[in-house]
């Protein structure tokens, strides 16, 4: 999903940084307040953070006899809400563009919105969605990891489209070009993360439960406000 | 081996699976050069539909070979499996550490009785004044600054001894098996929050 540096025209570029810059800031403020108010998340957040630094060096080769990476957004997006996992995702994408020339600055914006803001909050969306209805924390989790990475990956296949619509077929054809690239070899790959995802979450719930209870990972979000029964019981 | 272990094992095994099938099954695309990065394809993609496009800024810096670059790859991975490791080991330990004081406490206050645990309540509920000086002359390797300050060697290095044999406990790591430093166990406000002395 990362735009190579350079690969967008400037004002595509100038638009998607625009776009996506208010969600960093924003996440920015969520992190720093998240840190101060409850300074024993912060090895949770380190976690969340690791995990998307591990899973976007991984390039794993998929079906369709190419190679590409998972995000690892999900995990975070659980956790701390999309706004902190856009920072955590931000700060991945700049190393790598920075030291590995892998992405860019100048996609940057792009590669964000993608993978820092749209795939995490379509994530959250999916998780919400399936708490609500009564599923269980496995199940939505796999479904947050899972849409969160193949999201990102449509998002990139839309972002490309518009900024090079095929000459005869238009946007739609470009999208079908870059989404065939994309979308089709990330499926397994979304699989594999959505597994992992739960395979972390069952980790971190052995090593320590109470943290994810805090995070109100165990209730079913049935509160009118939005607040698990917990929160609003302390 | 526990249930819980066999269903992550099964798990780690599904990922494994997903990520060597195609390996086993053999590519089926570009058959010159299997499993290229999608991000590279793309950029293919992107000379077929626009030829005349040329990319308007270059990396500030571009590993110089395949090899520095799946290095640099390796080390993100590294840095990232590293740290995620590290939180899950000090959290469980933080757990346990606390879940073996809370049950020394609670056995041992109404009873009394439990062997090997009892010398941490001294520790707990005495004044720090009355445990520091005791220890203090006798202790060569103690730092100058200490002796005038009575109660600045905290419970951690006032416990330990008692705890952990004799060595310090490494500052925010319990010493799990021998039942945490008494200091430690404010509970509730989670791990990050320390009691100071």
């Amino acid at each position: 999903m990362h735009i190579a540096e350079g690969f967008l025209p400037p004002w595509h570029a100038a638009a998607w940084t625009a776009a996506a810059a208010p969600f960093v800031v924003h996440g920015a403020r969520s992190l720093t307040r998240l840190v101060r108010e409850h300074p024993g998340n912060t090895l949770l957040l380190g976690a969340s953070g690791a995990f998307t630094f591990v899973l976007s060096a991984l390039k794993i080769p998929s079906v369709t006899g190419s190679c590409s990476h998972p995000t690892g957004t999900g995990l975070g997006t659980v956790l701390f809400r999309p706004p902190v996992m856009a920072v955590l995702s931000t700060i991945t994408l700049l190393f790598q563009a920075l030291l590995l020339a892998h992405g860019g600055l100048t996609t940057l914006g792009a590669n964000v919105f993608s993978m820092a803001v749209a795939g995490p909050w379509a994530g959250y969306g999916a998780y919400r969605l399936l708490r609500r209805l009564g599923a269980p924390l496995t199940a939505a989790v796999f479904t947050a990891a899972f849409t969160a990475d193949l999201v990102t990956y449509c998002v990139t296949s839309v972002q490309l489209a518009l900024a090079f619509p095929d000459p005869a077929g238009g946007f739609p054809a470009a999208l079908a070009k870059f989404g065939s690239v994309f979308a089709v070899t990330q499926l397994p790959l979304a699989v594999a993360e959505g597994v992992l995802t739960v395979l972390v979450i069952r980790l971190l719930t052995q090593a320590d439960r109470p943290a994810l209870a805090r995070l109100g990972l165990f209730t079913a979000p049935s509160g009118k406000d939005g607040r698990s029964p917990e929160e609003v019981a302390r | 081996m526990s249930r819980h272990t066999r269903i992550n094992l099964l798990l780690l095994a599904v990922v494994v699976a997903l990520a060597a099938l195609p390996l086993v099954l053999g590519a089926r695309g570009d058959a010159a050069e299997p499993f290229t990065g999608t991000d590279a394809q793309a950029e293919d993609a992107i000379g077929e539909l626009a030829p005349g496009y040329e990319p308007w800024f270059a990396p500030l810096y571009e590993p110089p070979s395949t090899e520095v670059e799946s290095g640099l790859f390796a080390l993100q991975a590294a840095i990232g499996a590293g740290v995620l490791a590290y939180c899950l080991g000090l959290r469980r330990g933080r757990r346990q550490g606390e879940e073996r004081a809370a049950a020394a406490r609670t056995g041992a206050d109404p009873a009394g009785d439990i062997p090997g645990e009892r010398e941490d309540g001294p520790w707990e509920e005495g004044p720090p004044d009355a445990a520091v000086p005791t220890r203090g002359p006798d202790r060569p390797g103690s730092t100058p600054g200490t002796p005038g300050t009575p109660g600045t060697p905290g419970p951690d290095e006032a416990a330990a001894p008692a705890g952990a044999g004799g060595r310090p406990a490494p500052d925010g790591v319990p010493t799990g098996r021998e039942g945490p430093p008494g200091g430690r166990e404010s509970g509730r406000d989670g791990p990050g929050a320390h009691r100071s002395a």
